[in-house]
């Protein structure tokens, strides 16, 4: 039954990131969710830090957050499965070449980024 | 028949889990059986849910790829925002906190440094096809960093309804385009490590196809590419219809 905490303290950390992101956008002044599942994830990061340091977590309470972790690429399929890939490609040439051409320039300017600011 | 097609829409997200099992199952035994696991099988999946998404767009004129279809529907309910987000919000459980703060200042850079990247080329290419009013080239612009970036910020300069739909086309050819290049090319750019999934995050951006392009190249890295990957959307949302707006307007 402890599984369930697993999937609340994901929810909680879900709900808490939506709310700040959602906050944010407002406070900025734009009608946007400002890295909302970003904070999610810091959130939850925190919370199984602090978690492990008391003992608290079980294996069934990992069980809960791993099943929707493993998730993850069953979800992303469905979503690729339910884009509109049909308009994307065709909407004409423009889309297609400011969609991809950044894309592939962004893949020669990565290393860069890596040589020049990663620090080991 | 009808009863089982009524059955079917009534349950639609438990006959989203059956159809997208059987995808995954047929794609691992296509990549093992034809393609001796030189591609993942993740890799396969994603691509074929792009392939059936298109096929979907096909025979129903609809917008939501093979969801329009409606013993599909379901399909389209366990990929929408709220199942993506949570799961993507459960891979940080497999994230070191460390590690995230470790590459902070990089990410950051990465961040900065693609909306820019995204958003010029995208004003450039804009140009280059014969627009010349600022709000058309920040929307496109806007556009090209991610299909929510596009029309928030159409939305915001008064574009017209037909460059915002560019821009969610652009924003979603990219979203593809991340997707399949990320695992051909992993190896030869040094995406290898947290640290570099957390820049790869920031600079690309689109945190779909950052996420589907890292899980097909490996699972272990796509919390620390999410994790950036998704204040690229905020942030671009924030600056393009303010200063890279303002940025084109003495412009044009």
């Amino acid at each position: 039954m402890k599984i369930i905490y697993g999937v609340a303290l994901l929810a909680l950390s879900y709900l808490i990131g939506q709310w700040l992101g959602v906050f944010f956008g407002t406070l900025l002044g734009i009608n946007a969710n400002v890295g909302g599942v970003g904070f999610a994830m810091i959130i939850l990061m925190l919370f199984k830090e602090w978690f492990v340091k008391n003992n608290w977590m079980s294996t069934d309470m990992d069980l809960g957050v791993d099943f929707w972790n493993k998730m993850y690429i069953p979800v992303v399929i469905a979503m690729a499965a339910s884009l509109n890939v049909k308009s994307a490609v065709s909407t004409g040439t423009l889309a297609i070449v400011a969609g991809a051409v950044p894309v592939v320039a962004a893949f020669f300017v990565f290393p860069m980024i890596l040589k020049n600011f990663h620090k080991n | 028949m009808e009863i089982f097609m009524d059955l079917v829409e009534k349950n639609g997200l438990i006959m989203g889990f059956l159809v997208i099992g059987m995808i995954v199952a047929f794609s691992e035994l296509f990549s093992k059986k034809v393609l001796n696991s030189k591609i993942p099988g993740s890799a396969i999946a994603i691509f074929l849910g792009l392939v059936l998404g298109y096929l979907g767009g096909v025979f129903t004129g609809g917008e939501k790829g093979l969801a329009d279809i409606a013993i599909f529907k379901g399909v389209g309910t366990l990929g929408g925002a709220m199942f993506r987000d949570f799961a993507i919000v459960a891979t940080a459980i497999g994230a070191s906190f460390y590690l995230v703060r470790k590459a902070g200042l990089l990410g950051m850079i990465s961040l900065f440094f693609g909306i820019g990247l995204f958003f010029f080329m995208g004003v450039v290419l804009a140009y280059a096809w014969g627009y010349r009013d600022a709000a058309s080239l920040c929307t496109i612009g806007a556009g090209a960093c991610t299909y929510i970036v596009g029309p928030v910020t159409g939305a915001a300069v008064g574009a017209t309804s037909e460059v915002i739909a560019l821009s969610i086309a652009a924003g979603v050819v990219k979203t593809i385009a991340v997707t399949i290049i990320t695992p051909i090319a992993a190896n030869k750019i040094g995406l290898n490590s947290p640290q570099s999934a957390m820049a790869f995050g920031g600079l690309m951006g689109t945190s779909s196809g950052v996420a589907a392009g890292l899980a097909a190249t490996d699972p272990k890295l796509v919390p620390y590419g999410a994790v950036t990957a998704t204040f690229y959307t905020g942030l671009g949302c924030l600056i393009c219809p303010s200063l890279f707006y303002i940025l084109l307007g003495m412009f044009f």
